[in-house]
This record gives C-alpha cells, structure tokens and sequence, in this order.
C-alpha cells in the first residue's frame, strides 16, 4: 500500500458513488409513489442491479489503485445479488398472486377468450 | 482521503439514508404482507450498499464478508418469507 491516489481515479470513484446514491434514491421514491404490489415490485431492483454494481466497481478501481494490484473479489456481491434477488422477487410475486387469487381477485385477467 | 471522495461519500451515504427512510415508511404503512417482505429485502440491500461504501471510506476489506453475509441473509429471509405467505409455514 503506498497510501496516495490518483485524482483521477478518485474522480471516477466519487462519479460511480453518487450515481450508485442516486440509483438507490430512485428506486426508493418508486416503491413510494407506485401504485399496487405488482408495480412496486419492479422499483427495489434498481438499487439491487445498478447500485450494487456502481459500488462494487468503485471498491475494484479504488482498492486497486491503492494497492497496485487488481483487487476483484468485491465483484462476488453484486454476481450473488445477480442470482438471489430474481429468485426471491419471483417467489414474493407467486406467493402475492396467489394470495389475492384466494381473496377471490380475478388477476391477472385472461388473455385469451374462451 | 481527500476532500473530493470524502464529499461523494458523504452525498452517497445521504442518498441511503433517505431511500431507508422511505423504504421503512413503505414498512410500516404497506397494505399487504407483501409490501413489507419487499420493503424489507430493499432494506437489506440498502444496508449491504451502505457496509460497502464505509469499506471504501476506511480503506478497509474486513467488512467484505459482512456485506456478502448480509446479501445472503437477505436471499434466505425473502425467500423463507415468501414460502411462509405461500403456504403458512415455512419447513413442511
């Protein structure tokens, strides 16, 4: 560790950091203001794809340039987050239909007639 | 750390804070159990988001493995759940 980086690299650290924030802030006034579960479900996913990512990157370029060495395993979260968070969305949206469709709520609707 | 990083940090950390306020308020007034399990798991991440930007700040690679535990912890609530508004319980 030789303790002094580059400006440039913190520059692109910091731009990654704030898009990462404002990824996460989004995401959140999404599942505010969207109407029902269904629509909801989709806002959480950007802080889980982008944000994620955005930090994960960040910690690579930083850690990097402060060791001199490619310091990758920071990307395990966002490639784990990649495998978990579909796999649990998908469950939580079964388990919303099938609630609501044992509430009597005829959703979603049939596409086809007859 | 200079006074570029420490400010995006800051800024981020702001932008956390602010979406897990919103994301407890969708906890605490969500209409149906499965607004709070989703308000719950965009916590998790958020709190994962927020170990990985404080490794930044202290230059520190130890909370690595808090945040990978914490991703998997929010893998596993989420699912265990979801199963349990499935079917009312959780290991049949």
């Amino acid at each position: 560790m030789n303790g002094a980086v580059p400006l440039w690299v913190e520059a692109v650290v910091a731009v990654l950091l704030v898009a990462s924030g404002i990824a996460s802030l989004v995401a959140a006034t999404g599942m505010i203001r969207l109407r029902g579960l269904f629509l909801r479900m989709h806002a959480p996913a950007l802080a889980g794809t982008f944000g994620a990512w955005a930090v994960a990157i960040a910690s690579v370029v930083y850690f990097s340039a402060l060791e001199g060495y490619p310091v990758l395993h920071t990307l395990a979260i966002p490639l784990l987050l990649a495998v978990t968070l579909p796999f649990t969305t998908v469950l939580l949206a079964r388990a919303a239909l099938f609630r609501k469709r044992q509430d009597g709520a005829n959703m979603p609707p049939p596409l086809s007639r007859g | 750390m200079t006074p570029l990083l420490s400010i995006a940090v800051f800024a981020t950390l702001s932008c956390y804070a602010i979406a897990m306020a919103l994301g407890v308020v969708r906890l605490l007034r969500g209409p149906g159990a499965e607004d709070r399990v989703l308000a719950l798991d965009f916590l998790y991440v958020n709190g994962m988001l927020v170990l990985m930007l404080l490794g930044i700040r202290y230059a520190s690679g130890m909370v690595f493995e808090a945040a990978l535990l914490i991703a998997l912890a929010s893998c596993v609530a989420s699912a265990a759940l979801a199963k349990f508004l499935l079917r009312g319980e959780v290991i049949e």
